[in-house]
């Protein structure tokens, strides 16, 4: 419907400055078409500079040794496929991809997406203070600034911390966390930031599904499993897919959690491809092999970004 | 709702006492922050302050540590913020009011480029920005932060656009307004609500950002919050944690506060989320 009216629109528009009758008015009509599209260059410019060109950029410098400092950085000399052969067999790099699946299938897939839909079904039907109160503090750890995320479960997984005084009053005695376990740390800490986003497209998601629905099914004998599975989750089955694909995304590219946290240790037990990214450019000052991580990195999101945009089919 | 059977009204019981264990998991990392905050000797465990203070706050409200570091942050994300919303804007308003044959090609790059990994493109930026001389220059991070932001401002204000009905700017046409004209007179007024929803979204979202600051400035001078507090964090041997905590909570509140304002508004966009019916 859209479509007709702007369709419609510019046809009034052309209309309005006399329309492509005469060959002159043509030119000028064709004038005034390309002008109008004239907005859209500042986003343009922006776009290709800081997006597409980097992003070119560093497909051309994975293929050289390019460096922050010394011999590389002057003049970085064409090396073709090295850091990639290089890349597919640095058991670092290895590492780096299984821990960042674990991340994402842990703190995003399993994580955040079954707590918040978990969430947000129990809050169905229950008193709106025991709702409003449960939702403020999973949202309240959404809302504060990362490297605050970050810092708070440092202090909470801690040698001294509140889960070490909880175990040691339960006599279950203590260990430092984020050195015995680094990678379930970080996914503790992500799914208790990230919870707040799935419970809030659950709920919207929830409130469409109408409450007769599930009078009927109930009326029906149906059990509350029975229920959720075959009622309840393949009506709000597209805000499954899309808030599993926005997630996947987000969690994919966490860096400041867990750099703040663990800053990928001890040894490389918590770098996910994005903090070894960083490591490899900017701690050991390899910019075209950390150059080469990032062009996986991009790759892994451009496969999920392309399933969300085709999942999304949006009506452009 | 149907009969009020006992074990109904246990199932029920159960429910509620999930949610309220999962609400006490939820708060229970927070309780070190806001104790800690009021307590000068705090370390990393919990414990109610022997003497509650306000000396956390005293310590760190200086300009080095405090003052510049959020006038940084405000300079940088409220920079970056408007240039957002307003170069968004120009560009949504030719895609959603004329058809050309890019423009459904462009659509689909810019939902598309919303869902790349920003943070794999900081080394390549960070090359760029060396190359162009750029490191450690604030309008220039703003601009880069502004760019990150900007495919899901203008899909979101096309969408806000695509919703003024076009029988509006027509008659401003026919009385000889230009597009321009018309988009400034007309739609925007109209649309003003989710630009200004859009504007706080990116600010929000510009200052919790930690990773593009802390890889292009450098100055010590030019950094916003978000990174100073992680240099504050980790210069001292013997962390001063209830000034840590102090701090977190002062950074934090801006960002909590805008939150509280926009979070009305937002549903809407979670609808956006949920919005894809096939």
């Amino acid at each position: 419907m859209r479509f007709r009216a702007a369709i419609a629109g510019e046809d009034l528009a052309a209309a309005a400055i006399g329309g492509p009758t005469s060959p002159r008015r043509g030119r000028a009509a064709r004038l005034t078409r390309a002008t109008r599209q004239l907005p859209l260059a500042p986003a343009l410019i922006m776009l290709i500079l800081f997006f597409l060109g980097p992003v070119l950029w560093s497909i051309y410098s994975s293929f050289t040794n390019a460096a922050l400092t010394g011999d590389g950085a002057a003049n970085p000399q064409w090396v073709g496929l090295d850091n990639f052969r290089r890349l597919f067999s640095d058991p670092n790099v290895t590492n780096g991809i299984w821990l960042t699946v674990v991340f994402v299938l842990g703190s995003a897939v399993i994580g955040q997406n079954l707590l918040g839909l978990a969430i947000a079904l129990l809050m169905r039907g229950r008193n709106r203070w025991l709702r409003g109160t449960v939702g403020a503090i999973v949202v309240s750890a959404w809302v504060l600034p990362e490297v605050v995320s970050a810092f708070i479960w440092y202090a909470f997984l801690g040698q001294d911390g509140t889960l070490n005084q909880v175990t040691k009053a339960l006599g279950i005695g203590s260990q430092d966390w984020l050195y015995s376990s680094p990678m379930l740390a970080v996914i503790i800490a992500n799914t208790w930031r990230g919870t707040a986003f799935s419970m809030l497209v659950y709920n919207a998601a929830l409130a469409d599904v109408p409450l007769d629905v599930q009078e009927a099914a109930e009326l029906d004998g149906a059990s509350g499993w029975r229920r959720l599975w075959s009622v309840t989750l393949p009506l709000i089955r597209s805000a499954i897919v899309t808030n599993l694909m926005l997630i996947t995304l987000q969690t994919l590219s966490v860096f400041t959690l867990i750099y703040v946290m663990t800053a990928g240790g001890p040894g490389f037990a918590s770098s996910t491809l994005p903090v070894l990214m960083y490591q490899q450019a900017f701690k050991f000052s390899e910019v075209g092999y950390g150059t080469a991580i990032s062009l996986l990195l991009l790759a892994i999101g451009a496969v999920f970004s392309f399933v969300y945009v085709r999942v999304l089919k949006p009506e452009a | 709702m149907g009969v009020d059977t006992p074990s109904r009204r246990a199932a029920r019981l159960v429910c509620a006492g999930i949610l309220v264990l999962i609400g006490v998991a939820f708060l229970a990392p927070l309780v070190w922050l806001v104790l800690s905050c009021f307590d000068a000797s705090a370390q990393t465990n919990v414990k109610f302050p022997d003497h509650p203070s306000l000396d956390n706050f005293r310590a760190v409200m200086n300009t080095d540590m405090l003052w510049r570091p959020l006038w940084n942050g405000l300079l940088l994300c409220g920079g970056s913020a408007l240039i957002t919303v307003l170069i968004a804007t120009f560009a949504a308003y030719p895609l959603s009011r004329y058809q050309t044959r890019f423009r459904k090609p462009f659509l689909y790059t810019v939902l598309f480029a919303t869902g790349l990994p920003i943070t794999a493109i900081m080394v390549p930026v960070y090359g760029l920005f060396v190359r162009l001389q750029l490191v450690d220059s604030m309008p220039a991070t703003a601009l880069f932060l502004a760019t990150t932001s900007l495919p899901f401002a203008i899909w979101l204000i096309k969408g806000f656009i695509d919703s003024v009905p076009i029988s509006l700017e027509e008659a401003s046409w026919v009385d000889g307004a230009s597009p321009m004209q018309a988009l400034r007179h007309i739609v925007v007024p109209l649309i003003a609500p989710g630009m200004s929803v859009v504007l706080i979204f990116t600010f929000i979202q510009a200052w919790g950002n930690f990773f593009v600051p802390f890889i292009l400035l450098q100055s010590p001078e030019k950094l916003p919050a978000s990174v100073t507090v992680f240099t504050f964090f980790g210069q001292y041997g013997a962390v001063a944690y209830g000034q840590l905590a102090a701090y977190s909570v002062l950074y934090s509140m801006p960002v909590v506060v805008l939150y509280l304002i926009v979070s009305r508004t937002m549903g809407g966009a979670f609808r956006f989320a949920g919005a894809a019916k096939g």
